[in-house]
């Protein structure tokens, strides 16, 4: 009983914010710029971390403004964006088209800022002698197609194949990479969170998930179409699943602005570390 | 001894007029919260649920197992979800069941006094654990088990989420069933033993039978606690949206409407058919609590005057 008075909260206060959230768009439209009090960042919750780290810098070097960052997905960052709710989208994929001629019919120019590279890693547990595989046949297990690793030269053990959720950012870089936008079969399992992914994977010798190149520990990542995961294939774009991480602005921020400098930090020392330590790849080589 | 006068003033009278109204007006709108907000809930999930009934395409979410929310064109197929939470609850109530109504005889009839003292208060501490406790105890200890034992190719299975619901369950249905069986009174009892029944034949005979009403009561509020519980499905189950073939193999993965819901709203877009398509769920399980919440209402009314011996 307890979970339904939660849900229950929770939907009630859900009720309120977005009455607030309403009411507050026309005031952070006037204030975004330089020199502005609020900074809000919303979008990919892969992103998200980047940009948590980045604020947590910045709410230090400039205690006066309010930063906030709501991790709600890529899509609803580019609504954002669009609809003046946040200063800064943050993407794990490139604006689409729609959303593109959404802006420009608003007068609005995204402008795209790569902050770091993400890979995305198929891993199985370390005991699987399978150590590669082509994204086809990962295509296939997903699909259903192929259920046992004895398909693949493995052993004779049923193939357990785990997801993240569908509506994560690194769900669609698979979905999109990986999957050609093919439907997984319905014995595909769902976990909501990277670390999950791992751990899963970790205690189920049958299992095949698929995590961020910072995930990798306790299993093994296969290579894919030949191509071994690591910092240099996936910032080079040699692996095939490999994706850049975007924050987008209205139009290119003006120079000096605090949305000019938290777009930029990724190119700073602290920026990089921070990206590597979230378990990225960072942009720059160094 | 008596410092007020027993005459006031018209001021007092005045003063303590609207003192009295203003603190039943006050406690009256306290009270109100509570019903508001519920009622809150109900329009704001049916408002948000609405649209989705408008999509085309939308019947799939009672005839369809095909989940595949964010595929173009998207598929809302919510058969396997309602199933999924169906046999978790199912599975979980054919343990929690038997062994809780078994614990509150005991409790009531079998154990003494001082050490029933001690046994009631652990028994309910086990919903005070948090639900994401169960969930790493599921994942970490008994999923990795059922497959080095069992044999399992997954340990996050239907049957794992249900040992854990059942466990969940027990303290509710011990606890209100405990309560009915206490309450029959010693005639009932001694009438019985007086009747040359002996202690088992008085328990099955004579207890249970006079407290059905209240021991459906908490079975019917343990069952509303597993088909409710979200954590520990989402953790448990593997969350694959699928009914299981053979049916009865509750060994494999499936999906309930709450896992999803807590699954999927997180990075849902807002306004999408994905977004109201969960408040659908929503709504549907919420239909299914609130008839359980009815019944449960039902058999709570009855046991009243049984409790004081049989309906007279």
């Amino acid at each position: 009983m307890t979970s339904r008075l939660t849900i229950a909260a929770w939907v009630a206060i859900g009720a309120i914010l977005m009455t607030v959230g309403g009411a507050s768009n026309a005031a952070d439209v006037a204030t975004a710029g330089a020199g502005a009090a609020k900074l809000q960042i919303q979008g990919s919750t892969t992103v998200g971390p980047i940009a948590d780290a980045f604020a947590e810098v910045f709410g230090a070097k400039y205690p006066k403004v309010g930063i906030t960052v709501s991790k709600t997905g890529s899509g609803d960052g580019a609504a954002a964006l669009v609809d003046g709710r946040c200063d800064i989208a943050t993407m794990s994929r490139f604006m689409k088209a729609k959303e593109f001629k959404k802006a420009v019919g608003k007068d609005i120019m995204p402008v795209a800022h790569v902050v770091a590279m993400d890979g995305v890693c198929v891993i199985v547990h370390p005991s699987n002698p399978v150590s590669a595989l082509t994204r086809e046949q990962v295509r296939k297990i997903y699909m259903g197609e192929i259920t046992n690793w004895s398909q693949l030269g493995g052993a004779d053990m049923a193939i357990v194949p785990i997801s993240r959720d569908t509506s994560s950012g690194t769900y669609e870089t698979f979905h999109k990479l990986v999957m050609s936008k093919k439907k997984m079969a319905a014995n595909v399992e769902y976990v909501n969170a990277n670390p999950q992914a791992q751990s899963r994977v970790a205690k189920t010798a049958g299992a095949v998930g698929y995590v961020g190149l910072g995930f990798i520990g306790g299993v093994k990542a296969l290579k894919i179409d030949g191509v071994t995961p690591s910092r240099k294939t996936i910032a080079s774009g040699v692996y095939p699943v490999s994706r850049p991480l975007f924050m987008f602005t209205k139009g290119y921020p003006k120079l000096g602005s605090i949305v000019h400098e938290f777009v930029t930090f990724h190119l700073k020392e602290r920026g990089q570390e921070i990206v590597e330590a979230k378990g990225f790849v960072p942009v720059t080589e160094y | 001894m008596f410092d007020r006068p027993l005459l006031l003033a018209p001021r007092e009278d005045v003063v303590g007029y609207v003192g009295r109204l203003l603190g039943r007006i006050a406690l009256l709108a306290v009270t109100c919260a509570s019903v508001v907000a519920v009622a809150l809930i109900f329009i704001f999930i049916i408002r948000e649920a609405v649209p989705f009934f408008t999509l085309p395409g939308a019947s799939a979410l009672v005839t369809s197992t095909h989940w595949y929310p964010e595929a173009e064109p998207a598929d809302f197929g919510g058969l396997a979800l309602v199933a999924g939470s169906l046999y978790v609850t199912a599975a979980a109530l054919l343990v929690a069941a038997p062994i809780g109504v078994l614990m509150a005889v005991f409790l009531s009839d079998i154990i003494g006094f001082r050490l029933r003292q001690l046994v009631k208060p652990i028994i309910e501490l086990l919903a005070a654990i948090p639900s994401v406790a169960y969930g790493f105890f599921a994942v970490e200890v008994l999923g990795p088990w059922m497959q080095t034992n069992l044999g399992l190719s997954t340990g996050n299975n239907a049957l794992n989420a249900s040992l854990i619901l059942s466990v969940m369950a027990i303290p509710t249905i011990v606890s209100v069933s405990e309560d009915a069986l206490s309450a029959l009174g010693r005639d009932l009892r001694e009438g019985s033993y007086a009747l040359g029944a002996t202690r088992a034949e008085t328990i099955v005979k004579v207890l249970i039978p006079a407290g059905r009403s209240g021991i459906a009561a908490g079975v019917i509020l343990g069952t509303m606690r597993a088909i409710g519980e979200t954590m520990v499905v989402w953790m448990a189950s593997g969350n694959a949206s699928q009914i299981p073939s053979p049916w009865w193999d509750i060994t494999q993965s499936i999906r309930t409407m709450t896992a999803t819901i807590a699954g999927d709203m997180g990075e849902t877009v807002q306004g999408s058919p994905h977004y109201h398509a969960l408040f659908a769920v929503g709504l549907m399980l919420l239909a299914f609590t609130f008839v359980l919440n009815l019944a449960s209402e039902h058999f709570l009314a009855r046991a009243k005057p049984s409790a004081r011996g049989g309906g007279r």
